[in-house]
Order: structure tokens, then sequence, then C-alpha cells
């Protein structure tokens, strides 16, 4: 089955308009399709009438030109028919909206529209789902544009199997400046699921990290997923909720018990280099490093910062996840010391971390990152930042970016996330640097490129 | 293997109506799959258990063989350091009356090497899943255990080994002697090829304890679920 025309349509065919109701979730559908994005869109209903000064055509085939993309937001016990209209008039591909089925107790009608479009190779996403969002594309989202909160184009691609969970992470993709490339909810997932995302993805060249909410797979999905996750080349990252067992069924072995199904699900995961997030922050932090980052790490960190306190919460975090944060050998240090301002010199700790002081100015900055990057003891750099300090200017986040991409090792920072240091965080992320809000975020941006095995 | 898999199988399917495979018939599938046993014997009678422990040589180790108990240790079922004649009597008697006896297996005492737990599960997601853990009666509280789907790669193995919170004891801690870990690597690549081979005749596979020490590893004990 050929996915290309559910994310890269030209033309779209929107079923259920209605120029009668106009709370009907497919004028939105249309309407925002019709006014704000490329593809060519269509509004279809039986009775006919007109949208946004457009016609509504009363059939797929009354439409003058072959369309790639159908949305269908029609009632349940309608979507078997619209289905079959749709492969007549060679519709390429379908999102189907629409609630009423498996999750409704309808599993009867679930198994119809999948035996319609298997019978014909027509795939679709859904039902009860969101569809699709291609930034700039195509948008089959019913929620008002003016509503949504929308990232960056970007290089990330995210599947969840929950719409919601899917535009709350669009929003904290926006808030840190996570880059979108193709966003899909799949809702009760009855064709397409999170193996066939995976293997367009895997293809997609827009995409270079895919990432997953996941509430469970069907039987022995789990194993094909994560094989073909481990060969296809790109850091895929999944969180999973539904992780307590379910109710009390007896278990009459110690390994059943030890290995229920979430024991089984993330130990399968990450054997196969797949990284699991464990929350919301996990995921979008580890979204945001290996968008930038793919080169795996053994997780050798060189810190520097003005903060004493800093960088011993820092130490903290990386010790609780096995990442090390290496001596620095006393030439090193020496070497250090003597390219140090006359003024942070003398008062400088140059342990690891490395503690700048509050009289730390830019260069200091950048003659530390430099010693750093150069260790071969050391594989990244972790830059904890406080532009309170007066002897950092807004200029830093780009001067170390720099340093960071000439030494090829990986750089990540710490910055407090207030409109006044936009400056400085656009610095980094602008040259390629992540930068978290937090300095737990910030470890974490480590820890992904230390999980990831691709 | 391949030669006695045909036996592997009737083993399984003859247990099929119980639901598991006792422990001598698991002793017996594993001992047919090339695994180390201990030299046992199922003892249907005081005479039959008196004559395998002259046999083999005291001390003894014996346990009640029952359909209906899953958790031999829970109704006092296995009894370990038996030295003579006497005491094996004494016993036998006592696991006669336990519920739905149907004998007794009287096995040669294993001494020394660190307890483990090897075992296998199939997961409806996930297909063949292989456990290795710290084992013993208390595995479900201390739950220091590594998980990987099968087939294991000898990679799998060594990191399975390795991540064990444990592993340090694997090691000779404190003077001990240290465990083969070739011949557990070994072993677990073995159980993975026969689990995969097992895989939709079985539900889980406990091999608890598998007794690990410098020259072998052993199933000290096993239970098939089907």
């Amino acid at each position: 089955m050929d996915l290309k025309p559910l994310f890269e349509p030209r033309t779209m065919a929107v079923f259920g308009v209605s120029s009668s109701n106009y709370r009907h979730p497919a004028n939105e559908i249309f309407t925002k399709n019709l006014l704000r994005y490329p593809v060519k869109v269509y509004g279809v209903n039986p009775r006919g009438g007109t949208m946004n000064g457009q016609l509504i055509h009363r059939s797929v085939s009354e439409i003058p030109e072959p369309i790639d993309l159908a949305v269908i937001a029609v009632r349940a016990d309608f979507v078997p028919d619209v289905l079959s209209e749709c492969i007549r008039a060679k519709v390429r591909s379908a999102t189907v909206i629409s609630g009423g089925f498996k999750e409704t107790g309808r599993q009867d009608l679930q198994d119809r529209i999948v035996a319609i479009a298997k019978e014909a190779s027509f795939p679709f996403v859904g039902p009860n789902c969101l569809g699709i969002y291609v930034p700039s594309h195509v948008d089959t989202f019913f929620l008002p544009g003016e509503r949504m909160v929308k990232p960056v184009i970007g290089n990330v691609s995210f599947v969840s199997q929950s719409g919601g969970i899917l535009v709350d992470h669009l929003i904290k993709f926006a808030s840190e400046g996570v880059g979108l490339a193709k966003a899909v909810s799949i809702g009760n997932k009855a064709l397409l699921g999170e193996l066939e995302l995976l293997d367009y993805l895997a293809q997609d060249p827009a995409t270079r990290v895919i990432a997953f909410y996941i509430e469970g797979f069907g039987p022995n999905e789990g194993r094909a997923f994560v094989q073909s996750a481990g060969r296809c080349g790109k850091p895929v990252i999944v969180l999973k909720s539904g992780k307590s067992p379910g109710g009390s069924r007896a278990v009459s072995s110690h390994t059943a018990s030890l290995a229920g199904d979430y024991a089984s699900f993330s130990a399968a995961l990450s054997q196969y280099g797949i990284v699991e997030a464990a929350n919301e922050l996990e995921l979008v932090s580890f979204c945001e490093s290996l968008s930038i980052y793919q080169k795996p790490i053994e997780g050798r960190v060189g810190i520097v910062t003005v903060s004493g306190g800093h960088g011993a919460m820092a130490i903290d975090a990386c010790t609780a996840r096995g990442i090390t944060v290496p001596e620095l050998p006393e030439e090193a240090r020496e070497s250090l010391r003597k390219g140090l301002s006359p003024s942070v010199r003398d008062i400088a700790t140059l342990t690891n971390p490395i503690d700048l002081t509050g009289s730390g100015i830019d260069d200091d900055f950048v003659a530390t990152a430099e010693t750093l990057f150069a260790m071969e003891e050391i594989d990244c750099v972790l830059a904890l930042l406080l532009p309170y300090i007066p002897g950092i200017t807004a200029d830093l986040g780009a001067k170390l970016s720099n340093v960071a991409a000439r030494s090829g090792k990986p750089l990540v920072a710490y910055v407090p996330h207030v409109e006044k240091y936009t400056m400085l965080i656009e610095g980094f992320e602008l040259n390629g640097a992540p930068v978290s809000p937090s300095i737990e975020g910030a470890v974490l941006m480590v820890e992904a490129l230390r999980r990831n095995r691709p | 293997m391949n030669q006695s898999h045909p036996d592997i199988l009737r083993i399984i399917e003859k247990a099929r109506s119980d639901g598991w495979v006792l422990e001598p018939d698991a002793k017996q599938l594993f001992a047919l799959a090339g695994f180390a046993v201990p030299r046992f014997a199922l003892a249907r009678t005081a005479e039959e258990a008196r004559r395998f422990a002259h046999e083999i040589g005291y001390p003894v180790v014996a346990k009640v063989v029952s359909p209906r108990i899953l958790h031999k240790s829970e109704v006092q079922g296995v009894v370990v350091g038996i030295g003579d004649e006497g005491r094996l009597m004494e016993v036998f008697e006592r696991l006669r009356g336990l519920e739905g006896f149907f004998g007794v297996l009287v096995e040669e005492m294993l001494l020394g090497g660190i307890e483990l737990i090897l075992g296998a599960k199939i997961d409806v997601q996930f297909g063949p899943m292989i456990l290795l853990g710290m084992g013993g009666t208390g595995v479900e509280i201390y739950r220091d255990v590594a998980l990987r789907m099968a087939p294991l790669l000898e990679k799998d193995a060594m990191s399975m080994i390795g991540g064990l919170k444990a592993h340090r004891l694997l090691e000779g801690y404190r003077g001990a002697e240290p465990v083969d870990k070739g011949k557990l690597t070994e072993t677990l690549l073995a159980f993975s090829s026969l689990v995969m081979e097992l895989e939709g005749r079985i539900e889980s596979i406990d091999i608890n304890p598998l007794l690990c020490s410098a020259g072998r590893c052993v199933v000290a004990d096993a239970r098939i679920m089907l």
C-alpha cells in the first residue's frame, strides 16, 4: 500500500461537509484546508449546497479531477459505503475521522471497513482519529486553526494512538522549539498501525526522528515493530501508557509474573535500541536532542557552569542515569587556567563540573568548551547557563554552538526559558544545539544520545 | 536436540491435560535437550526411593510430585540434606500425605553454586521472552532480573548476565568461586533455541533454581506451564 497520498496529497475530498449544520467537524477541515493550505480541497455531501463560495459535490465521482486523500467524517454507519464509493472513484487514500467503531463495541463495523479496504489495497488511517497534519501541506484535524499551537517545520514525526496526546505534544514541541515533519493520530488503527507508519516514515526523507505514543500492540505486533524499528536506521522514541498490570489475572509462574506486559514491552524496546520515554518531559527532550544529533555517545560528560549548585544538581541527574562525569587531568586543568580571564583564573573551580563563577565572561566559556571538546575522555558537553550573570552576552549561544560544531561532538545547554533570554536560546538552537528549560531536561537530552542505538 | 525432539514433544503433549509438566518430566525434557540435570528418579513407593538413594549415595533431596502442587516449598514439599535411610523413609511418609500425591522425586544433592532463575514466557505482543535473574524462593521479592526477546544473540546473553544488579556475586564475590560465564552464556543460548522450538506449545517455563558454579549450570528444578 502506498501511503504517500495520505501525507502529500495534491487533492483532497472532505466527506460530510454540511451547509445546514455549521458545527459539523467536516466543515472546519474543509475550510482550514481551503483557506490555509496548498492542497486542493473539495467538499462532498449527497445533499449538495455550497460552502465558502465553493460548490459541495454530491458524490466524489462528480469531482472533476482525481482525488489523493478522502477525509471521512460521516456517521459510522455510512462509512462502509463512503469507502466503497472512494474506491470506485479511484481515490488513493483516506483518513476516517468518524467514531462509533470498535471503541463503542462495533467491532463488526470496523471489520467491514477493513475488509473493504484490504480487498482494494486501499490505505486508510483511523477510524476514531484526528488523522494527519503535515505543516504547510495538509491538516485533517477538525480543530479550529486558531486553537492549534503549531511547532516550526522540522524533522520529527509523531505517531499517536491518541489524538489528544498528539495535539498536546505539538504544543510542547512548539514551546521547546522542536520541529515537526509529520503528525498522525491513528485512533483505532484498524488497518494502518504503528508498524506500517514506522515503515513509511523510515523511508520519508523529511523525517529524521520517529516518535510514538503507544497504548498497546495487537498479537505479535510488538515483535514486528521492534525488529523493524531496530533496522530502520533512524532514532525511534516511544512513550507508553497502560503500564500498570490490568486486573488480577492469576499468574502461575515466576517468569510470567516478573515478565509482565509492560516489563516485556520495555525490555524488547531497549534490546532493539529504541529509546523509551518514561513521561512527556522525556519524550520532548529526547525528540529535541535526537532531531539534532544522531550519533550515539557513551555518555561521558563535561559540564560547564557559573554556579556550584547547578553543577551538583547536574552530577546527580547524570549519575542517576549512568552518565559519567570524568575527572579532568591535571595538565588539561593547568592549560585551561592560563586561558581564562584574569578575574576568573584564580577563583574558578576547574574540576568537572567546571564552575567559572559569577565573574565568568563569554571568552571563559568558549575557552572551557574548547578544552572539554578536545578531550578524549569527554564525548558530550553540558553548558548550564544563567543569563543573569553580568559577563554573559546574548551571543554566547551562537559562540558555543560554533565551538561544538567544529569539534563534531554534541553540546547541550540549559537556559531558563523566559522571554528576555530568547536571543541567547535562539543562538544555540539556530546554530544546531538543543536547549532545555531545566537541568533535568538537559541531562535527558544527553541520555537520549546515550540510549539511541540506530 | 533434533534427534530427541519427538520425545520432548511427547512429554509436553502427555502433560497437556494437567496444564503443566511435572518436575520429573520437565527434568527429563531438559536432559533430552542437552541441559545438565541432577541424577534423579521418580519413586512411587518407599522401596523405590530407598533403592535409588542407595544407588546415588546420601545426602539426597526429596521432592513431592503432584499435579495439584505447583509451589512445592509452600507445602514443605521439598526436603534437602537427607542424610540416611531412616530420615528418607520419614520424609516419604509425610510427603505421601500431601494433596494429589503421585510420588517422590529423589535426587542427588548439589553442593555449592549460585541459584539463578532462567525462565521463558510467550508474550502476546512480543512472542517468546527470556528471563534471567537471581533465583530461589525470593525471586519475586528481589526482582533482580534481565529480560530479552528471543531468539537471543550471544551479545544479548552477555548483556543479560552483566545487567543483573547482583552480577558481582557471579564474579566470585568475597573469595567465592566465580560462576562459569561461558557455561552460563551457552545455557542461555541453548534455552533460547529450545523456547523458539516450543513457542506454540507452551505458556511459560521456570527453571528455578538454575544452579551455577565454577564448572557447571544445572537445572535443579523446572516447571513448564502449557
